[in-house]
């Protein structure tokens, strides 16, 4: 077995603002070598904040009180800015979440899409041109002329996320973060962009972190999944296994919460008080036993 | 908070916010708002509260430094300018116009810019058109140049000072609420109210009119600082109040003459107008930074 | 049909004054009293404008909005007004629906003092608590503000105010997006019960196919301005007529693992879509 792109290991952050509450609690979890791991969760469950941790933009009201992300044979934790600034863009980047926020509007497409290989790969203007245009046919537009020298707004929400998209991969990173990159997009866009990062990523044998809070996606598209609750790993392997055979209360319960259009019963099942409180109570001994509960006083 | 127990895994509230208590907690804030009560205080209460009459020449103490200096006098706290006169009371006594002033010709400006500013924002079309026209027009008009036409129309005195901001500034007002106005007319309550059935005008004065208060106390306290040094300008070039009355500006133009050999005559005013103005300015800030996030929120 | 109590034909509706561009084509939609139909489409297939336009919040360029018998698109604001008790909305953004300068009892109470259902504070007040009860929030809620409750609740709230008037016919535009699935199956499942305990006609709008199927008994698929098609979700889900219709439900991702899934429909999307 290779040793893992991305290895998580007992990640632990509060939140400085809410007395120390814990916000990820011992998080562990592997991304190998042309793996997409998804990394599920409700909001507030810490998956955003585990993929600001790895890129280094974690708010200055959170704080990482433990643990280690090691990439490449290093600690992203234990780098200096202007290190861990070396490794962004190059070996790690992020796809995000809102394609229409993500753009600068008063800029180009080709300025935004240049800058990465300019500064990176220490492109010419024209060269770094001609491979933006190069990465826009991969992500499969059809007219990338028009495209690079347009301004955002006069793209629809697919085709800007094929461009972020194309900018992530772009500078062909060993490790993509997708902050749930389809969250904001139409179901049949979803799928083609889906299709997109699934086909980029084997090409260019990218490991992808995919965070989600859709059970749906990452089944599509995830080879092992992690489930994330209130900061707590609670589940963990082959998307498979865990989608066909749960194991963690928790996780059997969001399954059943979400609705089927092939189950028509589905999706009406909000989580019965008893398994939170049980959740709630796994929390707490959790916390009790390994110090990461909120300190007194 | 619900009669069940929580059934929904991460559904919390969150705390109560109150625009007066967050004001309360800014330091800046409230220092400036007891300046401002203290000013208030220091006008209604001048006659009791001055040590001397601000009218009264003494032209054998012209020029007494303040106390804490050589040759000062122990009755003339600020010493006395060039015609004898205690300069602390006629500091005290030119509160009162400063802030007559602050108050009548921001008030007005506010009331009549509002009211306008409303109608624009919420009757749109015709109405708006109209409104939008005239504030553009009118704003092309140089402000110092309708001032002194104004003041030469109406004579020198209070009034004039008074409807020349309320003539000048009353744009401001109209602008700023009608932007508001516009804004809060999208937001769903103000469709919920019309599905409910409300009339225009209760949605008016129900929905949308809270809602664009803060804002406008917030431009009306900066207004009153604007106000005040319009009011000292206009003194300053003798377009204000007689000469007799003791005006900031009034004293800041004789103090400026003979700086050199009473400093304090001019130092005195100057402090005072200075400190009003940012303690307005301290709390209009305060008010617009505090009430975003509760509109946003 | 007897039993319909809203129908809407040739609904076209633009934006702008004149001839702006049209975001409704002639759209024929029925809701029959007490039934819940679901309204998909994705972003420009104009189905938040039709909702709009069933409610006569927006007036159609042509067409006609049937409510019980009276064409609402003739009648003007206070004709409408006692119509207005009858049909009610709930909305996706319960932040940007409730006014964050009134409590929740005022919120509440208002619209019932309003159409007279109750006569002064006490009664309504009294209603209110009943209603509050119904949809799981504490009595205290009414002196709270918005902010001060939780996505969940606060779509509680709005699902409280379209109901205390004790109407016929509701709409509720896309309520559930952004909300964590359990949230959403709870409201969900409090909308399906209230629905069939008041007899209420839902038109319920969404983009999420799936969430229609768990509670609408008909449903209408729309695309650009257009109703592509229409029928009992049972018959559209197992066998869709449209090819629009199939790509959209082909395109959900169910949470099984489906390794064909990708790649399947690629050739059909890529004519159709952007």
């Amino acid at each position: 077995m290779t040793a893992p792109r991305l290895s998580i290991e007992e990640l632990s952050a509060i939140s400085l603002r809410d007395g120390d509450r814990p916000i990820l609690r011992r998080v562990a979890l592997s991304v190998g070598t042309g793996e997409v791991h998804g990394l599920v969760g409700e909001s507030g469950a810490g998956k955003s904040t585990i993929a600001k941790a790895i890129l280094g933009i974690i708010p200055s009201q959170v704080k990482v009180t433990g643990g280690r992300i090691g990439f490449e044979g290093r600690d992203l934790l234990s780098l200096s800015a202007a290190e861990l600034r070396a490794v962004l863009g190059r070996d790690i980047a992020l796809v995000p979440q809102d394609p229409s926020t993500a753009l600068n509007p008063s800029r180009r497409i080709d300025a935004q899409m240049t800058d990465g290989l300019r500064l990176k790969r220490g492109l010419a203007m024209k060269e770094a041109r001609l491979r933006a245009r190069a990465l826009l046919e991969e992500v499969q537009i059809r007219d990338p002329d028009r495209v690079l020298v347009s301004y955002p707004h006069q793209l629809s929400g697919g085709m800007r996320q094929r461009v972020l998209i194309a900018a992530a991969f772009g500078l062909e990173p060993k490790l993509v973060i997708a902050d749930e990159p389809t969250t904001a997009l139409d179901v049949t866009v979803q799928k083609q962009i889906l299709r997109l990062i699934r086909s980029l990523q084997e090409r260019h044998g990218t490991s992808v972190l995919f965070v989600s809070h859709d059970l749906g996606v990452v089944a599509k598209i995830c080879d092992r999944v992690t489930v994330l609750y209130m900061g707590k790993v609670v589940e963990q392997g082959a998307t498979v296994e865990v989608l066909a055979a749960p194991r963690h209360a928790y996780t059997k319960a969001l399954l059943a919460a979400n609705p089927r259009y092939d189950r028509p019963d589905t999706g009406l099942e909000p989580t019965p008080p008893e398994l939170i409180a049980a959740l709630r109570a796994e929390i707490a001994a959790f916390d009790a036993n390994a110090g990461t509960g909120p300190r007194d006083g | 908070m619900e009669h069940w127990s929580p059934t929904s895994i991460t559904d919390t509230g969150t705390q109560p916010h109150s625009v007066a208590a967050r004001l309360a907690r800014d330091p800046k804030v409230v220092c400036a708002g007891g300046f401002i009560l203290f000013l208030i205080l220091l006008a209604i209460g001048a006659p009791l509260i001055a040590p001397k009459d601000p009218l009264a020449q003494n032209l054998l103490m012209t020029t007494v430094p303040p106390v804490g200096f050589a040759d000062a006098e122990p009755g003339f706290l600020l010493g006395t300018d060039g015609l004898g006169r205690d300069v602390l009371s006629r500091v005290i006594f030119g509160s009162r116009v400063s802030l007559t002033v602050a108050f009548v010709a921001a008030g007005l400006a506010c009331l009549i810019g509002s009211l306008l500013g409303l109608m624009a924002g919420f009757l749109g079309n015709v109405v708006d058109a109209l409104i939008s026209r005239l504030v553009d027009v009118w704003m092309a008009f140089p402000p110092v140049l309708l001032s002194i036409l104004l003041v030469a129309l109406l004579g020198t005195g209070l009034h004039s000072v008074i409807a020349a901001i309320v003539v000048i500034d009353w744009t401001r007002f109209c602008r700023v609420v009608r932007t508001e106005t516009m804004g809060q007319a999208q937001m769903d309550y103000v469709v919920a109210a019309r599905t409910i059935g409300f009339s225009r005008p209760s949605i008016l004065f129900r929905e949308i009119f809270p809602n664009v208060v803060p804002v406008l106390i917030a431009l009306l306290t900066l207004e009153m600082g604007i106000a005040v040094v319009v009011e000292a300008i206009l003194s300053f070039v003798g377009l204000s109040v007689s000469s007799d009355t003791p005006t900031w500006g009034g004293m800041i133009a004789e103090g400026r003459q003979i700086v050199h050999e009473a400093w304090w005559v001019l130092a005195a005013p100057l402090a005072a107008l200075f400190a009003t103005v940012v303690a307005f300015n301290q709390i209009g800030d305060g008010l617009a930074r505090s009430l975003d996030p509760v509109l946003r929120r | 049909m007897a039993d319909d109590l809203l129908v809407a034909r040739g609904l076209v509706v633009s934006y702008g004054r004149h001839a702006g561009p049209a975001v409704l084509h002639g759209v024929d939609i029925h809701v029959g009293k007490g039934e819940t139909v679901g309204i998909v489409g994705e972003s420009g297939s104009g189905k938040t404008t039709l909702g709009r336009a069933l409610l006569g919040l927006v007036k159609p360029a042509t067409g006609s909005v049937v409510f019980d018998g009276n064409d609402i698109t003739t009648l003007d604001e206070r004709a409408r007004r006692p119509l207005r008790r009858r049909m009610q909305m709930i909305f996706q953004d319960p932040m940007s629906s409730l006014n964050p300068r009134h409590t929740i009892g005022r919120i509440l109470t208002e619209p019932v003092l309003l159409h007279g259902v109750a006569r002064d504070r006490q009664t309504a007040l009294a209603l209110v608590y009943g209603v509050l009860d119904r949809v799981g929030l504490s009595r205290e809620t009414v002196d709270r503000y918005s902010y001060e409750l939780s996505g969940g609740q606060r779509q509680r709230v709005g699902i409280a105010r379209a109901v205390v008037l004790r109407p016929d016919f509701v709409l509720a535009d896309e309520i559930v997006s952004g909300l964590d699935v359990s949230t959403q199956a709870q409201v969900l499942r409090l909308l399906k019960e209230l629905t069939g305990e008041m007899h209420l006609a839902l038109a319920f709008i969404s983009h999420d196919l799936s969430v229609v199927r768990s509670i609408c008994q008909r449903v209408v698929v729309m695309r650009e301005g257009r109703v592509v098609e229409e029928g009992p979700c049972e018959r559209v889900f197992a066998a869709p007529q449209a090819a629009y219709t199939r790509m959209l439900i082909d395109a959900i991702p169910l949470p099984t693992v489906d390794p064909g899934w990708l790649t399947r429909g690629a050739s059909v999307e890529a004519t159709t879509t952007a």
